[in-house]
């Protein structure tokens, strides 16, 4: 716990104020609605993982300006995400692009759930082709005391 | 002189430790009895050894005496006494002798209570936590020793950072280490079985517990993180998919996911070999979360780079520890032979499908989590992976999971009739379909995941309370009355899953439901003012300047009317610590049962205007009863008289290919 808790320290400690401020908001509630899903998206480059929409720091506060002022101008999401990577790099977006260097990033979920799902498979088809039937695993004692459950169950019931 | 004394146990452990490690194993390779013995009082003494040291670093921080390095960089003479105690694991150094005091509380409870294991297995197990001990314990004393000195003594100490002055986290870090260090016992037991070349349902048995055990802490651990992240930082989130967060989450999977295949492995004597692989994922995982947590790698390369002690140590150490026992399962799990059989469709089917899922997800979470280290580390640049990447990944391997989940339980054993379970959910049919069509409604273009989330929240509900009727026979002859009575007869294991998979619902709904409707109002208030925040009026009544133990606050009054009738008062905090200058917010939170009002203060602006932040938060507060709800589940599992009663021996235990159809049926085995 202690390094995020660390990190959010020094955040709070560079300035020392609530995240989106007031005066940062633009007048109409849309356009500022959709600077706050965007905001969500782009990383606060000195903070540990945090959106600067959740940050407090100084620079967080300029790049939410600077979205904003984006907006205002008429830029689209996409056009705003690619002038702050091109500033930025790729470490400004929380959400990786799907690139050769993230491939594996992307695809791992998947992959991993095809291999596993094959690996099931592959159980299921060597253990029918094994064709042992269940009580052939027991000892003889194993299967004496299951006769003896199986009467008393009779038994009981 | 109590520091020292500490000190030198801390020594001491770590010789009995060694003699743990390595003496018991030899016994039980050469059958020599008394060296097996050596492991129950070796265990104890390590216990109280390590009990000593942690008294004693908690006495230099209760007595607040700052000729200790670690006292002085994390107390001071004015921290209220709650914080004081809490301070002793609230720092690297202090966290570690918190981690190795539960190594051993676990180690000696197998140790005493354990008389029916084996003797065989009892040693190994207890040798192979005497192992983890040791590299612990050397971690400690040669780089991270609690008990330094420090000359000349300051006046006062540096305070506890304020974040943690908190009682949600005063006791958010011994959960969560109960829960970490809980699976050590599991990867012991499972190291041992490998050793011995055996694994039967009696081994489950004596496992099981130790998972739930384990379980049920990390669960509440991790909820308790979250709910101290969603009222002290201020803006009201409870997940943020930060590697810290992700360090805890990763054992939980993999430790749920061994809890369901214990089961196989206990009533049917099947999925052996990866039950023991889980056992030692899911205390590797917790292993990596401390390596994450401990090395400072993930602040970033270079802090590991320019104090590498730390992180070269505890690098060595996962190496050892994972590898070694991966090698050891590589080598001995091909001899384990395989017990029940079973078709695809059945109880044990549905749970190798939670199973897969499970694990899939615990390694998205890694992936995501180590990704942005491995790319900068072979030089492919910086990346960043956030919430919007495990959004993306994560929650598609969980809906599927729901809605087997919701079917799973209605199978039988061995081999299921599908689709009579599934006519037998007409009703959770009906209930997710109406509640799909309603949010489609709602949400249309909105948000597809809200949709599904509460739908599939739905259907689990609804077919968690279909399996838990039909089990007290609701609707077959007898009143209520009878109902009442078979509820009541019900094992506890079959109310623990009842209730567990019942909490996932309600967290389904928190998680859900919160992101989807949540209101937020950000302004400037002037004192008399009223804002409008999801159908609730909030009353800026002003602010005043209060004096704490050891800050002062700024607090605002604020009043909330629905409908012209006082609601609520709140009254958050802005606080100064006066010794570090650090700030928090204290957001004041009025918890309803639809959701939270939520009311943050800011600065000052001209005049008595402040800055305000203020939220209805709905159905928020599901998040946490869900996940208690869960952890209780899990308490009832493990009171269960099988269990309890139940420490078997080997010889009284069913083995696999006793057809037990139901938990129901398990009662009467005992």
């Amino acid at each position: 716990m202690r390094g995020a808790i660390l990190s959010l320290v020094l955040i709070l400690l560079t300035a020392p104020a609530l995240a989106v401020e007031p005066k940062e908001m633009l007048d109409d509630p849309k356009l500022e609605q959709r600077a706050r899903e965007l905001s969500a998206e782009i990383r606060c480059l000195v903070c540990q993982n945090q959106s600067i929409d959740e940050s407090n720091a100084g620079l967080a506060e300029d790049m939410r300006l600077l979205i904003r002022e984006r907006i205002k101008a008429g830029d689209s999401n996409a056009e705003i995400k690619d002038y702050l990577t091109a500033r930025y790099g790729d470490f400004v977006l929380l959400k990786p692009p799907m690139k050769p260097e993230t491939y594996i990033l992307w695809y791992a979920p998947a992959v991993l759930v095809v291999l596993g799902a094959f690996g099931v498979g592959v159980y299921f088809w060597r253990r029918r082709r094994g064709g042992a039937s269940a009580s052939d695993h027991l000892s003889a004692a194993e299967q004496q005391r299951l006769r003896k459950i199986l009467e008393e169950r009779d038994g009981a019931a | 002189m109590i520091v020292e004394l500490g000190h030198f146990a801390l020594v001491l452990a770590l010789f009995t430790a060694l003699i743990q490690a390595v003496l018991p194993m030899w016994g039980a390779q050469r059958r020599i009895p008394g060296f097996m013995a050596l492991a129950t009082p070796a265990s104890v003494v390590q216990l109280a050894l390590i009990a000593v040291a942690f008294l004693a670093l908690m006495h230099a921080y209760v007595t607040s005496d700052f000729t200790v390095l670690n006292v002085v960089q994390n107390s001071h003479s004015l921290k209220p006494m709650l914080y004081k105690i809490s301070g002793v694991w609230g720092n690297h150094e202090g966290s570690l002798v918190l981690w190795v005091l539960i190594l051993a509380l676990f180690g000696a409870i197998v140790a005493v209570f354990g008389r029916n294991l084996p003797p065989t297995l009892k040693a190994r197990t207890l040798s192979v936590q005497a192992l983890i001990a040791v590299g612990f314990l050397l971690f400690m004393l040669f780089t991270s020793n609690p008990f330094e000195r420090v000359f000349p003594p300051p006046a006062n100490g540096q305070d506890l950072n304020p974040l943690l002055q908190d009682p949600g986290l005063a006791f958010h870090p011994p959960m969560l280490y109960t829960g970490y260090v809980g699976f050590s016992i599991v990867f012991s037991f499972a190291v041992a079985a490998l050793i011995e070349g055996r694994v039967d349902a009696a081994w489950a048995r004596w496992v099981r517990p130790w998972t739930l055990l384990a379980w049920v802490f990390l669960t509440l651990g991790i909820a308790l993180g979250s709910w101290w992240a969603y009222y002290e930082l201020g803006w009201g989130g409870w997940w943020y998919w930060d590697p810290v967060e992700n360090a805890s989450f990763m054992p939980w999977l993999v430790g749920t996911a061994l809890l369901h295949s214990a089961i196989v492995v206990e009533k049917r004597d099947a999925l052996k070999t990866w039950t023991i692989l889980l056992a030692i994922l899911a205390f590797s995982l917790s292993l990596i979360g401390t390596f994450l947590v401990r090395s400072g790698v993930l602040t970033s390369v270079h802090a590991f780079a320019t104090d590498p002690d730390r992180g070269v140590f505890i690098l060595g150490l996962l190496i050892v520890a994972i590898g070694g026992s991966l090698l050891l399962y590589a080598w001995r799990a091909p001899t384990l032979k395989g017990g029940g059989l079973f078709a695809p469709i059945s109880r044990e089917g549905a749970l190798v499908l939670n199973n897969l899922l499970l694990s899939a997800a615990a390694a998205t979470v890694l992936i995501g989590t180590l990704y942005p280290l491995f790319l900068e580390a072979l030089g492919g640049g910086k990346v960043s992976v956030g919430p919007p990447y495990f959004n993306a990944t994560f929650i598609p391997l969980m809906l599927p999971m729901i809605a087997a989940l919701g079917v799973g339980p209605l199978l039988a054993w061995k081999r299921a009739d599908l689709k009579g379970a599934l006519s037998r959910l007409k009703l959770a049919f009906v209930v997710t379909a109406v509640v799909f069509a309603v949010m489609g409604y709602l949400l249309w273009g909105r948000s597809i995941f809200g949709v599904l989330g509460m739908a599939l929240a739905a259907w689990l509900a609804t077919a968690v309370a279909i399996e838990f009727a039909e089990r007290c026979g609701v609707g077959k002859r007898g009143g209520p009355a009878t109902w009442l009575k078979r509820a009541r007869g019900m094992p506890r294991a079959a109310w623990g899953m009842t209730l567990a998979h019942f909490g996932l619902a309600v967290c389904m709904v928190g998680m859900t439901g919160s992101a989807l409707w949540q209101s937020e109002e950000i302004r400037v208030m002037r004192p008399g003012e009223t804002a409008q925040v999801g159908g609730y009026s909030y009353t800026f009544e002003g602010a005043e300047q209060v004096e704490g133990p050891n800050y002062t606050a700024t607090r605002g009054h604020f009043t909330v009317t629905s409908g012209g009738d006082l609601i609520a008062n709140l009254d958050p905090e802005r606080r100064r610590y006066v010794v570090s200058g650090r700030e928090t917010t204290e957001a004041a939170i009025v918890t309803r049962p639809l959701g939270d009002l939520f009311a943050v203060i800011g600065e000052q602006q001209s005049g008595q205007a402040f800055t305000v932040r203020l939220y209805f938060k709905p159905v928020v507060s599901w998040i946490w009863s869900g996940a208690l709800l869960m952890a209780i589940g899990g308490l009832f599992s493990l009171s269960d008289r099988r269990l309890r009663v139940g420490a078997p021996t080997r010889r009284g235990a069913p083995r696999g290919g006793v057809a037990q159809p139901s938990f129901g049926a398990a009662r009467r085995e005992d």
